[in-house]
């Protein structure tokens, strides 16, 4: 007798728990010829609220991690990363319609920018603070410090596993706890990653990721109080100029959108960060 | 009501002969109660209705004449980015901070209900006394303490029972002492302040525990019955607060005379209490959705429901940012 096969149930990622959308709703993902792979929650805006709160919850304990614990915490998802690597590559091939070498490619270069980003934990602070000259006995020091809670919308329809950690890493590694809408055609590795942030020594509600409409849930992001800062990085097919307004209401950081997968960079860390300035006197020397 | 003069065989006899709690039905009828849906206008009835029957509550040893003039400024002015969030019924206070919160209230300082029963816009000062949270002193100390808070301008009172001499069946004692608590409530004018009882349901072990409780401390003169301090967990839960929401009921139907219930502790979201305020309306009856006989104890509880009241007025989720810290 043939054997059924047991087809995985992909739900949302929410405070390192995978619930379902509150709203019960769900849309078909598909191969690129439109054969169907599998039912992913489609997120509401009460899931993105939900999600805020957790990441909320979750933000002063991985902000006040020591940095060297956090790269290595990042560092940890590298390395779970590699031992699925197999897994990831069927994903690609199958829902992105990928060559093996094209999805092999692709992992990999997600594996490498996570130990690249986890590199950057101890040492970005060096770089982009500073000693600042003053005109008295003082000691005058600019640091960067994580900015809070950030929204991310994902790149859509570009390598949606590269693309997902090509955003969620970099505004990992200050200390930030991250909201993300995955790409709405191919969201199953982003779940498959979330099941790899679950089983790390990441912190349940540091990263939350929603599956379902950018265009539905991006605009309640970019107008939740409690969010702090917006990567637009996938939502150039939105009307992000209106999602940059919303977010000024409430006084956000917004990234806007670029096409393909943005490139690793300092910068892009950088974005995610506030710059906090303290004097010290040299008097008590 | 008990026939003849009440002795402690009297009361024993009536407080065990109350029927047993059927603990799955209370639990699947509260549930049932929890589950309605509240939306729009609804809502913005129902939370502007929450925060007009919150005591609002400092009960930490830390506690400071600083901390309680912050806490009347929240009171009065829940929401300072929108003048039209109304004002909380009370706030609540250890006995040697009525004065501080008497003082920072000023000519705010009253009956939250005017005299027609509309909101007056007055904030009344609630104080706990008794030895709070314990209960455990002589009873000389506890109408003592019960004194100085009423002398001190303290407009109601809330009371503990000694759990202990109930849980021993030492019924008799426990509704002797509420009556000499009551009657220390007495004020120079001879008029009485109102006096919340707080059973302590969280220690009270068994439903049937919480019912006896609640008709002994209503039979008692109690003008509340109130669930918990808020020290012990689990403090003021649905299931307890309908089994005395009934009590409160059966009382009014036998005699006319209506009782106020004020679950405290614990709930701390406005969805939270939007499902007591459906339950008290479903089982005592929507005329006990006023400050007189229904209270919250809480103080996280406000903010959220400032957020969701935020989330009506300007369609977009709001964030702690964006209320008063406590």
């Amino acid at each position: 007798m043939a054997r059924l096969v047991v087809p995985k149930t992909y739900k949302l990622y929410i405070g390192g728990a995978f619930p379902r959308s509150e709203s019960g709703r769900t849309y078909e993902v598909t191969t690129t010829k439109g054969a169907f792979m599998a039912n992913a929650a489609q997120a509401s805006r009460k899931d993105a609220r939900d999600a805020v709160v957790a990441a909320r919850a979750a933000q002063p304990g991985w902000a006040n991690a020591t940095a060297y614990n956090r790269g290595q915490v990042l560092y940890r998802i590298a390395e779970l990363l590699e031992g699925r690597r197999a897994q990831f590559v069927d994903e690609l091939r199958a829902s992105e319609g990928r060559t093996a070498a094209a999805a092999v490619k692709q992992v990999d270069e997600a594996i490498d920018t996570w130990v690249w980003y986890a590199g950057w934990t101890d040492k970005f602070i060096q770089v982009a603070g500073s000693g600042n000259p003053v005109a008295g006995p003082y000691f005058n020091l600019s640091v960067p410090e994580p900015t809070g809670v950030v929204a991310i919308v994902a790149p859509q329809g570009a390598a949606s596993l590269l693309g997902l950690v090509s955003v969620l890493a970099p505004a990992l590694v200050p200390g930030n706890t991250v909201v993300v809408v995955a790409d709405q055609a191919h969201p199953l590795s982003a779940i498959s990653l979330a099941e790899v942030l679950a089983t790390s020594d990441v912190p349940g509600g540091v990263v939350n990721i929603l599956t379902g409409s950018p265009a539905e849930i991006a605009p309640w992001l970019a107008a939740h109080a409690d969010v702090n800062a917006l990567d637009l990085a996938g939502a150039g097919e939105l009307d992000w100029v209106e999602l940059q307004i919303t977010a000024a209401d409430t006084l956000k950081r917004v990234i806007e959108p670029e096409p393909g997968v943005p490139a690793r960079s300092l910068d892009r860390i950088l974005a995610f960060t506030e710059t906090k300035t303290v004097w010290h006197t040299k008097a008590l020397l | 009501m008990l026939g003849g003069d009440l002795t402690e065989r009297g009361l024993r006899l009536h407080l065990e002969g109350l029927s047993g709690v059927d603990a799955v039905g209370l639990e699947q009828r509260a549930a049932a109660l929890g589950a309605r849906s509240i939306k729009t206008s609804s809502k913005a009835w129902a939370l502007d209705k929450i925060i007009e029957l919150i005591d609002l509550t400092t009960l930490e040893g830390a506690d400071t004449p600083g901390k309680v003039r912050s806490l009347v400024a929240k009171a009065l002015t829940p929401d300072p980015s929108d003048p039209s969030a109304p004002r909380v019924a009370a706030v609540c206070v250890y006995g040697d901070m009525v004065p501080d919160a008497v003082a920072a209230l000023g000519s705010a300082h009253g009956d939250p209900v005017d005299s027609g029963g509309g909101r007056s816009g007055l904030v009344s000062v609630a104080a706990v006394a008794t030895a709070f949270p314990s209960g455990r002193a002589s009873l000389r100390v506890k109408l003592a303490d019960t004194a100085d808070a009423v002398a001190n301008g303290a407009d109601e009172i809330d009371m503990v029972i000694d759990r202990g001499a109930f849980l021993a069946g030492r019924y008799g004692e426990v509704f002797e002492q509420i009556v000499a608590v009551k009657e220390a409530c007495r004020r120079e004018d001879g008029s009485y302040a109102p006096l919340k009882v707080i059973l302590e349901t969280g220690e009270l072990a068994t439903y049937d525990n919480v019912r006896r409780a609640s008709w002994l401390a209503i039979l008692a003169g109690g003008d509340f019955i109130k669930t918990s301090t808020g020290k012990t967990a689990p403090a003021a839960t649905l299931p307890v607060t309908l089994l005395m929401l009934e009590a409160v009921r059966d009382w009014y139907r036998l005699t006319g005379e209506r009782v106020g219930v004020k679950p405290a502790g614990g709930i701390r979201t406005s969805k939270d209490a939007i499902k007591y305020l459906v339950t008290v309306a479903e089982t005592a009856g929507e005329q006990w959705l006023q400050p007189h006989l229904f209270r919250f104890g809480a103080s996280s509880l406000l903010n959220d429901v400032l957020l969701q009241r935020q989330k009506l007025t300007t369609g977009r989720y709001s964030g702690p940012d964006y209320v008063t810290l406590d």
